[in-house]
């Protein structure tokens, strides 16, 4: 290898040394002496310093003091500008190109510890070195990746198993094979709409082996109505969707479910993502908006509302309004906006005003209710005008309070009250809420020191709305920028962020996991891509090629061949690629909270596949119903088949959060959740073995066993067989048989013996003409194969 | 992540050593497959930064916020100014959530204070019992927190700052530490009375993986969800049951490799286990009549029962509880969180206040003095208090008749310990003449949990969890939280 290595400025030395890129940095933390004169090397495929993983992480130690929170002495590393500018000596830190000029250098080798930085622990003798040879070669900062739009691919053979494979191929490393059918139709099934396939699905496909029997299959599962609301889920985690108010009083909230219902909808009709992206941020500014427009707007009503007596409305809205800004950074953004609601960012580089100029945009929206999208159809017109009227009065009189409050604090509660008294209002009269713009007495915007909002910053007059400076600049339809600018904005195709943000999360809901693995933050403290080109260019796709169709973006990942890997893992690879991040085999989830009782229910023949409508409650212990201090709104169970909806209708609680969703790792609806942890735990055991639902899908599962040609007597093992067919999508191999069948006998024995345990075991789902001895052995049985891990992963 | 690394011979010490039957050498085959941590056990237990104190908690939180200055804070002065306006200079910056200030007069406590122990440390008539442990208690009477509501105060308490989705103590120390027991949760939270306003969120584990969640316990019935086999299952069963689905699973592992199989198989080996360990816990058969006696297991509800603490037996749950909080923390489980919620007196003071603390004087009393018998005090930290404290004013809501409770109070409050190497017989910190504010050594929450944190041999700067780009803590990041020597012997 030739490297050839500048010192200082021009002076070129070559040095040739046998080494790979990997020894390069053991050359370079090593060779002291060496390279303290040493500058760049040219040769692009022998890695070089790399600021990101070479000197940034030296950086990272010198941000706690030296950052975006505190500039002590007057001094930051956040950006190239920063370390160079004076400091509080006027004198600059560093000075490009000359270690000799720049005092950094001599703190952080200093001997003596009053002098020496950092104060606590110093740097190894190779980070001082690596920073010496980093500023000697001229402190090159390049720009964070994230901040450059994606480009198109360089080459025409662009496709997803071209990066992949080109990744592989640098390791040496071969692809898995193609999963088998049934794998394939399992996983396709539960990716796509979170259901698992028939037993005859299942065999017609296994039967036709062609490649358009894959494609139809594709087309069939995204044209099912059950697409929307398995991938609507997806987005409620990020929209914080809940169906109460939060906090101590912890209200529902009646018309929540307009919303998610409108997601479900916009999903299963192939929404553009641009189009889904404004009507959720400024749905009610779009001229000539529909009733469905207000509707999406609910996006930004998700956030917690605290109408505790005694708090302080304005604080709770000042709240309302930083989630608002916070949630779109890492939703569309994946930037960690929010830090900077008390200061200027750490480490990114936005800074507090820019935040509190975001939420400008945010700060004159009010919230309105009206009868939106059929919601008054039970009612009589005139019945409707009245509601209308006797609701405008309340919020008239809310305002009254609201001004009062502008200037005696004191009456702060008499608007929680009123607060209180229009949500009940609404709860009890089907309005549905939505975001309105205020057009008279329109709050100004200003810098709230440490984020209080009884403190903010008037010098300098209020802050108009506007974008982050970094990002390309935000063209604007009138005078002052509005809501529908910044939604225009975030979905214009130069924006470096929103595309790759949305695609990388498509990617993660079909392989288990992101591209880039810390989805909620694209930040320079967040992870690299494991395989940028793909990235870049499935964002570019998205955009172009797509037209924004989430549809067209998951048909073009899953016709991959690296989609149809085989999940097996490779012990081999167990140490190169201990994460899989280079994509040798397919992932193996276990699917998520709602998704595992949803396939256990539809397992068991009781899943109730109606579509939208108002909350159900499933059966929740009553301790949990009780916990709430909300104690008022009881918990009452579902009757008939609203008791067996898909987990995504289930009433979302703040404070009494479902054990079956939180147990399994569904996210507490406190902010967006891009990604959902995916724990494996004994309480998790304990409940699917024993809690009251999953053991209702057992007795019903053995039920439907058990009633499978029950004139025609089938035997032990073709019922066996049947409950894999159905859970499994697989054929049971003999040895797995013959352990159910044994399990089975002996239940069957204890069970003849025991006819009240026998009755009890089977509650409400006996099959008739069965003896309750055989029925409780095969529920005792069936059980077993919920249970199975193979069940609840998707392979 | 995690400073503190779990290792995988821990896992095989503590999780797998159960493992009924499976073959142990299947796994120990796969030794890159454990390697990678997926599979290793995340409760397993382990040491912190530095030698530890202690090494469970028992975190008595007095949701609703009791007044201090009818309990501990004991203020002559206010007792002479009873009924006078509030002085002009606190006047200015305060905020209530429904005193009404023009009208409002400070208000006397109608309670006695005397003192007690060697140390002379005061507390009111209305708690006789813990009196007699003050040699033991470390009384701060300087604590101080960010917030005035309850949601968002208790959020603070529980979390270090006020924000949804926070991982609150107890699941940061089972973070940190792992727990002693692998049969049961590391960390229980038992509940009595009317539930508090916070609901689950006191006892989340916010962004730390679930299995640091808090357990709710139940103090009657099986103590955790889904502990029974379903009806009509017996033992025998479920054990069958199990080892069929520990060989079919078995066979999948074996097949493609994956250890999470391994780690689930091993979890329902963990969950039949405690099915068995956990009902021991709760079932008070072993307990002498002496030690029932001294909890007040039995202790009837007194004649006058209270308007908010709910219904049921409230004296029998709360003593209960606290009887169960020792076996636990006999038993290993790492942090116990006994939530208690109806101290907002924001009216009724004297009836109200006197059913509660009457209710919690002796059982906290009889915790204390039997982990002291014991010897499992100097390992066990006691904390007890509530979210905030209430104003020197009394509370003048209108609307109401008379004026009979006190209203929020963050600048100032009470809060006690005993155990895990604090300084018993100390009393730290003073408040002004009335009790408005720290005349010294004020005692921010941070300040609170980062010493608690230490007794537990963990640097609260080190105990961190990398999310969202942020290293994150339990003390809040932008806030500087020191460790109160003081506070510990």
């Amino acid at each position: 290898m030739t490297l050839v290595l500048r010192v200082f400025a021009g002076t070129k030395i070559v040095l040739r040394a046998m080494c790979s890129s990997a020894c390069l940095m053991v050359l370079l933390l090593n060779s002291g002496t060496l390279l303290s004169m040493v500058g760049a090397a040219e040769d692009d495929k022998t890695n070089p310093i790399d600021f990101t993983r070479d000197i940034q992480p030296i950086l990272d130690k010198c941000v706690g003091c030296h950052g975006g929170v505190k500039k002590n002495a007057g001094l930051s590393v956040l950006s190239r500008e920063l370390l160079l500018a004076p400091t509080d000596s006027d004198e600059p830190a560093v000075v490009a190109g000359d270690i000799s000029a720049s005092p950094l250098v001599d703190r952080i080798s200093s001997d003596d510890p009053d002098e020496r930085m950092p104060p606590e622990e110093p740097l190894e003798p190779g980070e001082i070195e690596a920073l010496k040879a980093w500023i000697a070669q001229g402190a090159q900062w390049p720009s964070h990746w994230a901040y450059a739009p994606p480009r198109p691919a360089k080459t025409e053979a662009a496709s997803v198993d071209h990066f992949v494979l080109k990744q592989l191929a640098k390791k040496g490393i071969a692809p898995s094979e193609s999963a088998d059918r049934r794998t394939l139709i399992r996983r396709l099934s539960l990716d796509i709409t979170g259901l698992l396939p028939t037993p005859i699905e299942v065999d017609a496909f296994v039967h036709d082996q062609s490649d358009e029997a894959y494609v139809q299959l594709v087309d069939r599962l995204l044209a099912s109505p059950h697409y929307g609301e398995r991938w609507a889920r997806h987005w409620l985690d990020e929209a914080r969707y809940a169906d109460s108010d939060g906090y101590e009083k912890d209200t529902p909230k009646n018309d929540s479910y307009y919303f998610r219902d409108w997601v479900v909808r916009s999903l299963n009709d192939d929404m553009p993502f641009d189009q889904f992206t404004i009507k959720q941020i400024a749905g009610d500014l779009l001229p000539e908006h529909t009733d469905d427009d207000l509707v999406a707007t609910k996006f930004h009503l998700q956030t917690q509302f605290n109408l505790e007596g005694g708090v302080d409305s304005e604080e709770d809205r000042t709240k309302r309004i930083i989630d608002r800004v916070s949630t779109l950074g890492t939703v569309w953004l994946a930037s960690t906006l929010g830090c900077c609601q008390c200061h200027d960012h750490p480490y990114d580089p936005f800074n507090q005003r820019e935040f509190y100029s975001m939420v400008a945009f945010f700060n004159n929206a009010d919230f309105a209710g009206d009868f939106l999208s059929g919601s008054e159809k039970s009612k009589k017109p005139e019945e409707v005008e009245k509601l209308r009227k006797e609701r405008q009065d309340k919020q008239t009189a809310l305002l009254a309070v609201l001004k009062v409050q502008l200037e005696d604090k004191s009456t702060s509660n008499d608007v929680i009250q009123h607060l209180g008294g229009l949500r009940n209002f609404d709860n009890q009269h089907g309005l549905v809420r939505y975001l309105r713009e205020r057009t008279e007495d329109r709050r100004q915007t200003y810098v709230l020191s440490r984020g209080d909002f009884q403190r903010p910053i008037t010098e300098g007059g209020d802050l108009a709305p506007s974008t982050p400076v970094m990002f390309p600049t935000m063209k604007i339809r009138g005078d002052v920028p509005d809501r529908l600018d910044l939604a225009h904005w975030l979905v214009s195709p130069e924006h470096p962020l929103v595309a790759r943000v949305a695609a990388n999360k498509i990617w993660m809901h079909l392989f288990g996991r992101p591209l880039v693995s810390s989805p909620g933050d694209f930040g320079s403290r967040g992870a690299l891509a494991s395989n940028q080109e793909l990235l870049d260019w499935l964002a570019h796709w998205y955009v172009h090629e797509g037209a924004w169709s989430r549809k067209a973006l998951i048909r073009l990942i899953v016709d991959s061949d690296t989609y149809r890997q085989s999940s097996t893992v490779r012990p081999e690879l167990e140490q190169i690629d201990p994460d899989n991040d280079l994509l040798a085999r397919q992932n193996r989830p276990r699917v998520e909270a709602e998704i595992l009782r949803d396939i256990a229910i539809q397992a068991s023949g009781l899943l109730s596949r109606k579509i939208g409508g108002p909350c159900v409650f499933p059966p929740i212990p009553a301790i949990i119903a009780e916990q709430t201090y909300a104690g008022q709104n009881k918990f009452k169970v579902s009757e008939g088949e609203d008791r067996y909806r898909r987990g995504l209708y289930t009433f979302f609680r703040r404070t009494a959060i479902d054990p079956n969703l939180a147990t399994f790792d569904c996210p507490d609806s406190s902010a967006a959740k891009p990604q959902r942890d995916n724990s494996n735990n004994a309480l998790q055991a304990l409940a699917m073995l024993q809690n009251e639902v999953f053991h209702e899908a057992a007795q019903a599962f053995a039920g439907r066993l058990l009633k499978l040609s029950m004139a025609s007597g089938l035997s032990d093992h073709a019922r066996i067989r049947q409950g894999y067919l159905i859970a499994l999508s697989r054929e049971p191999a003999t040895e797995e048989i013959d352990l159910l069948e044994n399990l089975l006998q002996q239940a069957r024995e204890y069970y003849k013996s025991q006819p009240d345990e026998a009755i009890q075991l089977i509650g409400n789902h006996a099959v008739g003409d069965v003896d309750p001895a055989e029925n409780a052995a095969w529920v005792a049985t069936s059980r077993v194969i919920l249970n199975l891990d193979e069940f609840f992963t998707r392979n | 992540m995690n400073t503190i690394d779990v290792t995988r011979r821990d896992f095989f010490t503590t999780a797998a050593s159960g493992l009924g039957g499976i073959a142990l050498s299947t796994l120990l085959d796969q030794q890159g497959a454990f390697a990678t941590g997926a599979a290793a056990n995340p409760l397993a237990n382990k040491p912190g930064h530095f030698p530890a104190k202690a090494k469970s908690c028992i975190y008595i939180f007095l949701a609703g916020a009791p007044s201090q200055l009818d309990l501990f804070d004991h203020k002559p002065v206010l007792q002479k100014l009873d009924g006078q306006k509030m002085p002009e200079s606190l006047a200015a910056g305060a905020k209530f959530a429904f005193i009404q200030k023009d009208t409002a007069r400070l208000m006397a406590s109608n309670r006695k204070f005397t003192q007690h122990g060697q140390s002379g440390m005061w507390f009111s008539d209305l708690l006789p019992h813990l009196g007699t442990c003050a040699d033991d208690i470390c009384m701060i009477n300087t604590m101080q927190t960010d917030q005035f509501n309850h949601h968002p105060a208790q959020l603070m308490m529980q979390c270090g700052q006020a924000r949804f989705g926070l991982p609150t103590m107890g699941s940061w120390l089972s973070y940190g530490l792992g727990t002693e027991n692998q049969n049961l949760p590391s960390y229980v939270v038992l509940s009595a009375g009317r539930g508090s306003s916070g609901g689950a969120t006191l006892w989340s584990n916010g962004y730390l993986p679930s299995v640091h969640a808090g357990v709710l316990l139940r103090s009657q019935g099986p103590p955790i969800l889904d502990l029974e086999n379903p009806a009509g299952l017996p033992d025998m069963l479920q054990r069958k049951g199990l080892d069929v689905l520990r060989e079919l699973n078995q066979r999948r592992y074996e097949e493609i490799h994956d250890p999470e199989i391994a780690s689930r198989i091993a979890n329902y080996e963990m969950a039949f286990r405690m099915q068995t360990e956990a009902p021991k816990l709760t079932d008070l058969s072993s307990e002498t009549k002496q030690t029932l006696e001294d909890y007040g297991v039995n202790r009837p509800e007194p004649a006058e029962r209270s308007g908010s603490a709910g219904v049921g037996d409230q004296f029998s749950s709360f003593a209960t509880n606290c009887l169960l909080a020792r076996r636990m923390v006999e038993s290993g489980v790492r942090f116990v969180n006994i939530i208690f919620a109806s101290w907002d007196h924001h009216s009724n003071l004297d009836k109200e206040l006197r059913y509660n603390a009457t209710m919690i004087d002796q059982p906290i009393a009889a915790l204390i003095n039997d982990l002291k018998q014991r010897g499992l005090l100097d390992e066990t930290m006691v904390v007890c208090g509530g979210e905030f404290g209430r104003t020197p004013l009394g509370e003048n809501r209108p609307g109401r008749d008379g004026v009979t409770g006190r209203d929020h109070h963050p600048t100032a409050f009470s809060m006690f310990m005993a155990g895990g190497g604090v300084r018993g017989g100390y009393t730290h910190g003073e408040t002004d003449e009335i009790g408005w504010s720290p005349a010294r050594d004020p005692v921010h929450i941070n300040d609170l949990q980062a010493t608690m944190l230490k007794q537990f041999g963990i640097d609260h700067l080190r105990l961190t969890y990398r999310t969202q780009g942020v290293n994150l803590r339990l003390t809040n990041i932008t806030r500087e939280a020191g460790v109160i020597d003081a506070l510990v012997s």
